[in-house]
């Protein structure tokens, strides 16, 4: 008995470990992109087009020890001899390893008759780091940085401030409208009867395929009619409306499954269809409204093509002013990283702390009693 | 109550008059009210001078105060009614304001867009089925075709297939909670900003002497020997290049899904397989996939429709160029860069039709399951 719960646990222990290593090798390939890009936004934009982000943890790096002059005597169109080895020209642009491990480089054109010689050496962590990109990006405020050739350049920088506020604004009432009207629906069609429900439900289902591009115009031209464009309600309207077909099936899914038993006896004690609903349905259903709340939040949140059609630039939103970003300044990385940054940071928070509702749902619970 | 009833006899008649024209009134003014207050709230967003953050908190709170209150007014005004019209019309306070609300928004679009599909470039002239002819033989369609096809079978497979792997194995290790929110983390990611990471990713500095790639992706081709290359022109890896992007964006999606369901399995269930001797594979094909069969097709439902509707990847990275086109990108070029309403039209409504097998699927499931 006793050899048999060891071995248990041994196979136990190596089992652990090949999870463990599987998914850490699958999380970093996940994470590589983000971390080069959170690097990035730290960095200077001269640094961000002179080196990889990833030069920025310790590594070993040729770094130029001293120059040679070469002769004005030599012959620099045929092989020729520098420090007992023989190279030509264009083999020296490229750089050329020495026996002692020294590099060769040729600076410049033919001209300079200058070699640079540089030696393999470690290097620890960058400390050249600055916060200036955010504060570019955020303000609104005139800000100057220095480009390549070191020259001070100013520029006003977007102000992803005030869009960050209006993105809130947007994205919190079109995350609850739909996930309140899907889940009276969800309930109607799961338990209620009533002439052509089944009808009804296929024709939701039916609208989960619709690409919402075929919405945009016809939508556009009501609301020109109704005067609402640029408003909040126009696109809170919009992203519920794109958003309903799933929210309703996948909250149906999950209500249908509730225990028949639990809203018989609730009938039965005479509690009227509200009552069940708002006391018994929504509080069972939180792990379902939890994680489609965050689906929904992170798509609003991130949508860009909707907010373009419907907002006006008073009320543009984060992915509207990082797009103008990427279309004005597409190879400023310094500014897009920062921004591209500034726009994860809300739906990153959110996603740890609606993480619990991820755990063993209420329903298990309940079921088991 | 017993005793009012005693002490006026008579006045009963009149009584119960003066209560039901109360509650009439009463029912009348409680929405009217209802609507004057949301009407005053509208009026001062659309109009208001105030500071920008008093105008966020406002709109949230109108925005969704608003949607509760006119769902509690609308059954308090059904429960007013005689019992037999409150128990026929309730089920429509639930599902109501969802069917007008998806009729608006998508209905009746499909219906003006079948329409204009039929019609020329500026919907003066009717045109049969040339739109439709177009979409069937030209040779980006076709190309977008193609490309639709990989997305639909690639990007749904390695989505839904990493996306289970890193459940079942999360489930099974103490750093859960970790791994799964790095697995998501892309998913909190804009395809804008999505598209700004994997460009740098892919970035290509050119050719010349003493150029340093920045790009990760160039980085490791040359660390291993290789050449540089500008990746996302080249016609047809470049796809698989993107579909790269969206499976990193979507598999936190499917995991946290699948996550959940593997989750409602009861623990005695599994427990009761392990001690009985069934290795890890035989729980996971026997207890595990039947367990949660019905969320996998959920899933990889959802995310087939989502690669066939797909459109940001594309349009931030190449723009359909380069062989990389897609049937919503094509829609949207004809659209708003061509102004060819009529085969905008007849390519969405193509789209719709490709998905319409997957739909059907969807609702055989629903059928079997217990709702009807």
């Amino acid at each position: 008995m006793a050899t048999k719960t060891q071995s248990f646990q041994q196979q136990r222990f190596t089992s652990s470990l090949l999870v463990n290593l599987t998914l850490t090798i699958i999380c970093i390939i996940w994470l590589i992109p983000v971390v080069g890009l959170l690097i990035t936004s730290f960095r200077s934009s001269q640094d961000i087009f002179s080196t990889g982000w990833w030069t920025v943890f310790p590594h070993r790096e040729y770094i130029n020890t001293r120059q040679i002059i070469v002769d004005p005597s030599v012959n620099l169109d045929g092989n020729f001899q520098v420090e007992g080895i023989t190279t030509n020209f264009a083999d020296l642009q490229n750089g050329v390893t020495a026996p002692n491990g020294e590099k060769l480089t040729w600076y410049g054109n033919k001209r300079t008759r200058t070699i640079d010689v540089a030696e393999l050496e470690w290097l620890g962590f960058s400390t050249n780091m600055t916060i200036q990109n955010y504060s570019a990006v955020l303000g609104g405020k005139t800000v100057t940085f220095k480009d390549a050739t070191g020259r001070d350049i100013e520029t006003r920088g977007p102000n992803l401030g005030g869009a960050f506020l209006n993105s809130l604004a947007v994205t919190i009432p079109a995350t609850i409208i739909p996930i309140l009207i899907a889940a009276f629906a969800a309930y109607g069609f799961a338990w209620l009867n009533f002439p052509g429900r089944k009808l009804f439900f296929i024709g939701v289902v039916a609208m989960l395929v619709v690409p919402l591009q075929i919405a945009l115009v016809p939508i556009l031209q009501d609301y020109t009619k109704l005067n609402l464009n640029g408003t909040f309600l126009a696109i809170w309207l919009a992203h519920t409306g794109f958003g309903l077909p799933l929210a309703i099936y996948l909250l149906f899914n999950y209500i249908i499954t509730l225990p028949r038993e639990i809203l018989e006896s609730a009938f039965i004690d005479g509690a009227s269809n509200f009552t069940i609903f708002t006391r018994l349905i929504l509080p069972l259903s939180v792990p379902a409204l939890a994680s489609f709340a965050i689906f929904q939040f992170l798509w609003v949140w991130n949508d860009y093509l909707v907010a373009l059609i419907f907002l006006n630039p008073q009320t543009q939103v984060v992915t509207m002013a990082l797009a103008s970003l990427v279309g004005e300044r597409g190879q400023d990385w310094h500014l897009l990283t920062a921004g591209a940054f500034i726009s994860m940071v809300l739906p990153l928070t959110v996603f740890f702390m609606l993480q619990r509702y991820f755990v063993r749902g209420l329903t298990a619970g309940s079921v088991k009693g | 109550m017993q005793k009012s009833v005693e002490v006026k006899p008579q006045g009963g008649v009149l009584e119960a008059l003066a209560a039901g024209l109360g509650r009439v009134l009463i029912s009348l003014f409680v929405p009217v009210l209802t609507f004057i207050v949301l009407w005053q709230g509208f009026v001062f967003l659309r109009s208001s001078e105030a500071p920008q953050l008093v105008l966020v908190i406002v709109a949230i709170v109108w925005g969704v105060g608003g949607v509760m209150a006119l769902y509690l007014v609308a059954n308090w005004l059904v429960e007013q009614l005689p019992k037999e019209w409150a128990r026929r019309l309730q089920p429509f306070v639930f599902v109501g304001p969802a069917i007008a609300i998806l009729s608006w928004y998508l209905f009746i679009p499909v219906v003006r867009s079948l329409i204009l599909s039929f019609q020329n470039d500026i919907s003066t002239q009717w045109v049969g089925f040339s739109n439709y002819i177009y979409a069937f033989t030209e040779r980006v369609m076709l190309e977008s075709f193609r490309n639709n096809l990989l997305w639909m079978v690639f990007g749904t497979s390695f989505s839904v297939g990493i996306g289970l792997l890193v459940a079942v194995l999360a489930d099974r290790s103490r750093f859960e909670n970790i791994y799964k929110a790095i697995i998501f983390l892309p998913m909190a990611i804009s395809f804008v900003g999505a598209g700004v990471i994997w460009k740098f990713v892919y970035a290509y500095a050119g050719t010349g002497v003493g150029i340093q790639e920045v790009g990760v992706l160039n980085a490791i081709v040359i660390a291993l020997g290789g050449k540089a290359q500008p990746w996302l022109t080249i016609s047809p890896w470049n796809n698989f290049l993107l579909i790269v992007i969206m499976v990193w964006l979507q598999t936190g999606f499917a995991m946290v899904i699948i996550s959940s369901a593997i989750k409602g399995i009861p623990a005695e269930l599994l427990e009761a397989a392990r001690v009985d001797g069934a290795n890890e594979f035989r729980v996971f094909f026997s207890i595990i996939i039947p367990s949660i069969a019905g969320t996998l097709i959920t899933v990889t439902t959802t995310i087939i429709i989502f690669s066939l509707k797909l459109f940001d990847v594309v349009r931030v990275m190449t723009g359909g160029n380069f062989g990389t086109n897609v049937i919503a990108n094509e829609f949207y070029l004809e659209r708003f860069t061509y102004g060819q309403a009529g085969r905008a039209s007849a390519i969405a409504i193509v789209l719709l039709i490709l998905t319409v097998p997957v739909m059907v699927y969807n609702l055989r499931q629903f059928q079997e399951g217990k709702a009807f």
